[in-house]
């Protein structure tokens, strides 16, 4: 928790000012107890009505200072709370856009956005809550305490039994409900499963009949999430009653030993009344610390969460004085060797490769034969090992990162739209492409002929992650735009998968025809999106295995000939 | 999902309070007693903090005048004696309550799952994933708080503001009007400053909205915006939404925080100026000293729910606007399942039961026969995407279809196992209406691989008898190993035992894919629905998986989304579909003789090579 302090930093003034204010309205709300006690034993005792008003117009007085305070003091506490939970999130926003991809892999997306959402949003009513309890509680008692003593400083040594019992009882309850607590949300947390479940699979439980055996299984999930939950309730629920016992047990205890006092004259009726304020006050400030316990309790988890993604940093690192342009689209592997992080096992070895640019490659090769690691270190995704490798004949790691990526295009594998529309998911590639550009590049990728058909063509809404596009579209458009680019160097990841034959050719065409100045570099499942490459990489398990064309790895590659045999009985459509 | 239609703020204020909360109510039936005695304990806490408030006057007047040491140790006694029957009573009475707030939400979310099980496939294309978690989580999570706690608060806090005002009336009259016209002074500013926060609570809502959909989006997206260089713009925008976010919560809370010290301090204005007014009348000695004591603890006392119940005001309307959410999904419509065929047992051979006129009834084999007649269908009634779709299917006969995406082959295989209800025409299964058949009898009798594995939590073995949960661990390990899974599965840590975690994450695609066809070969059904995998399945398993499904076809009737030339050059009848018609039909040579869009298919690859 700590470790976010600073982030309070731009709104200090109100972090600062916010329990300030709220200790005044704290005295003010104190005073007025003991000025009624005044109005009780001595403006009625003597008869002065007089002096009954005058006390009375300051205690009216004071309560509205108190009002004042409190109010301005609570925007100020709201100021400060999500201002605190808006700069980390900033913050947090913005370490993640610094991120490489091995980080992104470490972080699941759920989990980076539970971050962001639930998480920050908790610290925020944290602090906004610390900024008023923690400073409230203990002034209050503090102040209420003082009171008390100079009140009866004798009677006021009940709290020494009081306090300490209750903070004792306090704790006990808490520290027996901790546990339980946590066991609820893990049972919270299987209940949430089993719907998410059901809601992805919902075909399948349904086309075989399973309605019963599910909600069996929910049944059992649910029942043991009750039954924790009462558990969980039934110890809580006995904060209210021991307050209640311990308050109202001083107050007895307060009546018998200040009534005899008041009996003998050394104390004044009215001051009893207001002892008796003091102490609910006492009391009542002592739950409050306990609630705020809680909270920070709550609180501290999501710390922890977001001290984790602080803490993370991205590997890749840019050359001080990076270089700003790329000669050409040439690739060249020296040696290269590559492990991801954690895994002792490397996914690529002793990789030598040059391509030239212009060159069209392709890459095939079974899962895991680590063909997407091989592209992606080449826009610098991860980085090498062992080795190097280079574009343009510079060494990656040289380049500024900006003019690296925006140069070699990637299509990533699993890929997506952002909500918006066509036009403004196609600048994503470049911000100032032009009408025709967009056109241009669509037509490229043999997405204009259904962009073409909607009536507002490049107005056409995108929903979030480009639901409302059919697995081939999405692909036709997202290769559009990396094509807007205008790169030196294209990478498409089996980018290609759910389009059509028919189309896939087209495209593979448009790419050996009309953008033959780019570098291209395709991954393909199937052999059909790749026999016209100039050159054929084929790999298994990490290392490049045969390289040629088409015609040269069908007569000496026999993995190669395995996977052709196989896709002969191939691809209808 | 399609159709995201929950992309606004949701809905915060119920729409018809009065409906709801009747809705809600019912629910308690269940369980009268708990909520019956749950509130006479709640009332008889109250009422006995109320009684040993009203001990503070007697108890005080004593010591004030001719001071009786009996009755003060009797006075101090019946405090001990309340203060007991306060705390027990408190206990018990938020106890029950909590209880009964459990026991409804724990209902509410049985019922609310049953129902989702029951309720038809496209309802699910509708409404996203998202949404209905939100309500399942969220929404229930909101109702439960407010059960357990808002119902007894409103419970206490009507009991103690009537019950105080009693004592007060008995007190002095013209204290107690004083007071009133002070409380109504303070319930104008409460609801002046609740209109102001309702209003700034909503702005937040669409604030909040609006950036978790954004960080959503963009987490999601992450790697494609490494890849474009897109983080300053992203940045920006996120920043721009993060501030609006800030001022709109600051403004809401404020107002929301506002309301404690307002309330707290205007009370104790309250009570000055009826300690003003108190002090007169005791010096007029028309009110005793303890009288006064008692007075204006009452005068607190009064104050003190006022100032909860406002607090309470938001999150108990935005629980109704929850459950009414709730009630929705609840009251959407399940599948229509009025089938009165049925499936019998009958000379060791299953059988439809058909019945006729008069009671009586027609029994007709089980035989895998499918014929569609006119088939009309859309999603949506102004999208057609099948139309006029005549095709039959011999018993054991495969047929494959063949189309670009978006043609309608998958929507064809979604309507024999009525997923979808079809529009105009008619499918008959074995001579009969599919919409004749109990639904439940329909579905057991067929089995769908789909391209999309999707796995439950559980082992590996658990995961296969899916699809027959009586089969027995033999048969289970015979359907594996007919679906060319054995070999794997026997290499996994625990064998059939390991544990997969939710979604089989910790298998690969093409093992999920096996186990997917090890699952239907287990319900060994008459009819066999497959949709083939494309591509993310290396050459190896490729193999092995289509082995899979060729045995698992054998001998069934076979519907399949056909990607591979070997399925369908042995199919008994190709169907090319485009635009949602079958514009071509017939076996592998006649189709390729007839050289017409099936065979430009096939040429396509032809011409690549």
């Amino acid at each position: 928790m700590r470790k976010l302090l600073p982030f309070m930093k731009k709104y200090m003034r109100y972090a600062i000012l916010c329990p300030i204010l709220m200790v005044l309205e704290v005295i003010a709300d104190i005073a007025i107890p003991y000025l009624m006690s005044l109005i009780v034993d001595v403006g009625i005792a003597n008869r002065d009505i007089n002096y009954v008003i005058k006390i009375g117009s300051i205690m009216i007085f004071a309560a509205l200072l108190g009002m004042t305070f409190g109010i301005i003091s609570s925007y100020y506490g709201a100021t400060a709370g999500f201002g605190f939970s808006a700069e980390i999130r900033k913050t947090v926003f913005k370490k993640v856009q610094s991120y490489s991809f091995s980080n992104l892999d470490k972080f699941s997306v759920s989990s980076l956005i539970t971050r962001l959402t639930n998480d920050c949003n908790m610290l925020g009513q944290v602090a906004m809550m610390s900024l008023r309890m923690a400073v409230r509680a203990p002034f209050m008692m503090i102040f209420a305490l003082i009171m008390a003593l100079s009140i009866n400083a004798p009677l006021a040594s009940v709290f020494m039994i009081a306090i300490p019992v209750t903070v004792v009882l306090l704790g006990i309850i808490m520290v027996k409900a901790r546990p339980i607590f946590i066991k609820m949300q893990s049972r919270v947390d299987r209940v949430n499963a089993i719907i998410q479940e059901n809601l992805i699979g919902i075909r399948v439980v349904k086309s075989f009949n399973r309605q019963t055996h599910e909600e069996n299984r929910f049944k059992e999930r649910n029942d043991s999430l009750r039954d924790t939950a009462l558990k969980a309730i039934s110890t809580i629920m006995f904060l209210f009653p021991v307050l209640t016992i311990v308050t109202y047990a001083t107050i007895i205890a307060v009546l018998w030993f200040g009534g005899k006092q008041v009996v003998s004259g050394s104390m004044g009726s009215g001051e009893l009344v207001s002892f008796i304020t003091y102490i609910t006050q006492i009391l009542m400030s002592l739950m409050m610390l306990s609630f705020f316990f809680m909270q920070l309790l709550r609180g501290s988890a999501s710390a922890a969460r977001i001290v984790e993604v602080l803490e993370t940093d991205s590997e890749i690192l840019e050359d001080v004085n990076p270089v700003t342009e790329i000669k050409n689209g040439s690739v060249s592997f020296n040696n290269v060797s590559f492990a991801y992080p954690l895994s002792a096992e490397k996914a690529l070895k002793n990789i030598n490769l040059e391509i030239k640019p212009g060159e069209t490659i392709g890459i095939i090769g079974s899962t895991g034969s680590s063909k997407s690691t091989l592209v992606q270190l080449i826009p610098r995704l991860y980085d090498a090992s062992e080795g190097s490798v280079s574009v343009g004949g510079v060494n990656v790691k040289k380049y500024n990162i900006k003019t690296l990526r925006d140069k070699v295009a990637f299509v990533l594998q699993k890929n997506v739209l952002f909500s918006g529309t066509i036009r403004e998911n196609m600048k994503w590639g470049n911000e100032n492409a032009t009408d025709e550009q967009i056109i241009n590049a669509l037509k490229q990728s043999q997405a204009w002929e259904f962009v073409s058909k909607y009536n507002d063509t490049l107005d056409y809404k995108v929903e979030q992650g480009g639901d409302n596009f059919s697995g081939g579209q999405k692909q036709r458009l997202t290769i559009a735009r990396a094509l807007i680019k205008s790169p030196k160097i294209i990478i498409l990841d089996d980018s290609t998968s759910a389009v059509d034959i028919t189309t896939d050719a087209k495209i593979q065409r448009t790419f050996k025809e009309e953008l033959e100045d780019i570098t291209t570099i395709i991954i393909a499942q199937r052999i059909s999106s790749i026999q016209h490459s100039d050159r054929i990489l084929v790999m298994n398990e990490g290392e490049i295995v045969s390289i040629g064309s088409h015609e040269e790895l069908m007569i000496n590659s026999p993995i190669y000939n395995e996977i052709y045999e196989s896709q002969q009985k191939g691809v209808v459509g | 999902m399609k159709g995201n239609e929950m992309k606004g703020p949701k809905q915060l204020k119920p729409q018809d309070t009065k409906k709801t909360l009747l809705r809600l109510f019912s629910y308690f039936k269940f369980n009268k007693i708990l909520l019956i005695s749950g509130i006479l304990f709640i009332i008889l806490s109250s009422v006995a903090e109320i009684g040993i408030n009203a001990m503070l006057s007697p108890v005080i007047d004593t010591l004030v005048g001719d001071f009786n040491s009996n009755r003060f140790i009797m006075y101090l006694a019946i405090m001990g004696i309340l203060v007991l029957a306060i705390a027990l009573s408190q206990y018990i009475g938020n106890l029950f309550m909590a209880k009964l707030a459990q026991k409804t939400v724990h209902k509410i979310r049985e019922e609310m799952f049953s129902h989702m099980e029951k309720l038809p496939v496209s309802y699910f294309d509708k409404h996203s994933h998202g949404e209905l978690m939100s309500t399942f989580t969220n929404d229930v999570d909101m109702l439960n708080q407010s059960l357990e706690q808002s119902v007894s608060q409103v419970l206490i806090s009507i009991v103690t503001v009537v019950g105080t005002f009693a004592m007060m009336l008995i007190l002095s009259p013209i204290m107690t009007i004083a007071v009133a016209v002070m409380l109504a002074l303070m319930l104008l500013v409460v609801k002046n400053i609740g209109q102001k926060s309702s209003k700034n609570f909503r702005n937040q809502q669409t604030a909040i909205a609006g950036m978790n959909g954004y960080i959503e989006e963009m987490m999601s997206g992450q790697k494609v915006v490494k890849v474009f260089n897109y983080e300053d713009r992203a940045i920006e925008s996120f920043n721009e939404k993060n501030e609006e976010l800030r001022k709109a919560s600051t403004q809401a809370s404020t107002f929301g925080v506002m309301l404690m010290p307002i309330m707290g301090n205007l009370s104790f204005v309250k009570y000055a100026v009826i300690s003003m007014l108190g002090a007169y009348l005791v010096m007029k000695s028309r009110f005793s000293i303890g009288n006064l004591a008692s007075f204006l603890q009452y005068t607190r006392t009064i104050s003190r729910p006022i100032t909860q119940v406002s607090n309470q005001l938001n999150t108990l309307f935005a629980a109704l606007a929850g459950a009414e959410r709730i009630f929705k999904v609840l009251d959407e419509k399940i599948e229509v399942d009025n089938g009165d065929v049925t499936l019998v047992n009958e000379l060791k051979d299953l059988h439809w039961r058909v019945p006729t006129t008069g009671g009586k009834f027609e029994l007709v084999p089980l035989k895998g026969d499918i014929t569609f007649k006119d088939v009309d269908f859309g999603y949506a009634p102004d999208k057609q995407v099948l139309k006029k779709v005549n095709l039959y299917a011999k018993p054991g006969q495969k047929i494959a279809f063949v189309g670009s995406t978006g043609a309608g082959k998958t929507t064809i295989t979604n309507l024999i196992n009525r997923f979808y209800e079809i529009n105009d025409g008619s499918i008959l299964y074995d001579g009969i209406d599919i919409k004749r058949i109990n639904k439940f009898d329909l579905r057991s009798t067929m089995s769908i691989v789909l391209q999309d594995v999707h796995l439950f939590e559980g082992t590996v073995a658990d995961n296969i008898r899916y699809g027959r949960l009586e089969a027995t661990d033999e048969e289970v390990k015979a359907a594996a190993k007919l679906a060319n899974a054995h070999y794997f599965i026997k290499h996994l840590p625990e064998g059939y035992n390991t544990i997969l975690t939710a979604d089989g994450q910790n298998l690969s695609q093409g093992e999920r894919q096996l186990l997917s066809i090890a699952r239907a070969a287990v319900a060994d059904p008459t009819i066999l629905i497959l949709d083939e995998a494309t591509s993310s399945v290396d050459t190896r398993t490729e193999k092995l998986i289509s082995e899979g499904m060729d045995k698992l076809m054998s001998g069934r009737t076979t519907f399949v989304i056909a990607h591979r030339l070997s399925t369908v050059r042995d199919s008994n009848a190709i169907m090319v579909l485009e635009q949602g018609e079958i514009i071509e039909r017939g076996d592998h040579d006649e189709l390729m003789n007839q050289k017409g869009r099936y065979y430009s298919l096939n040429a396509g690859v032809v011409e690549l090579e």
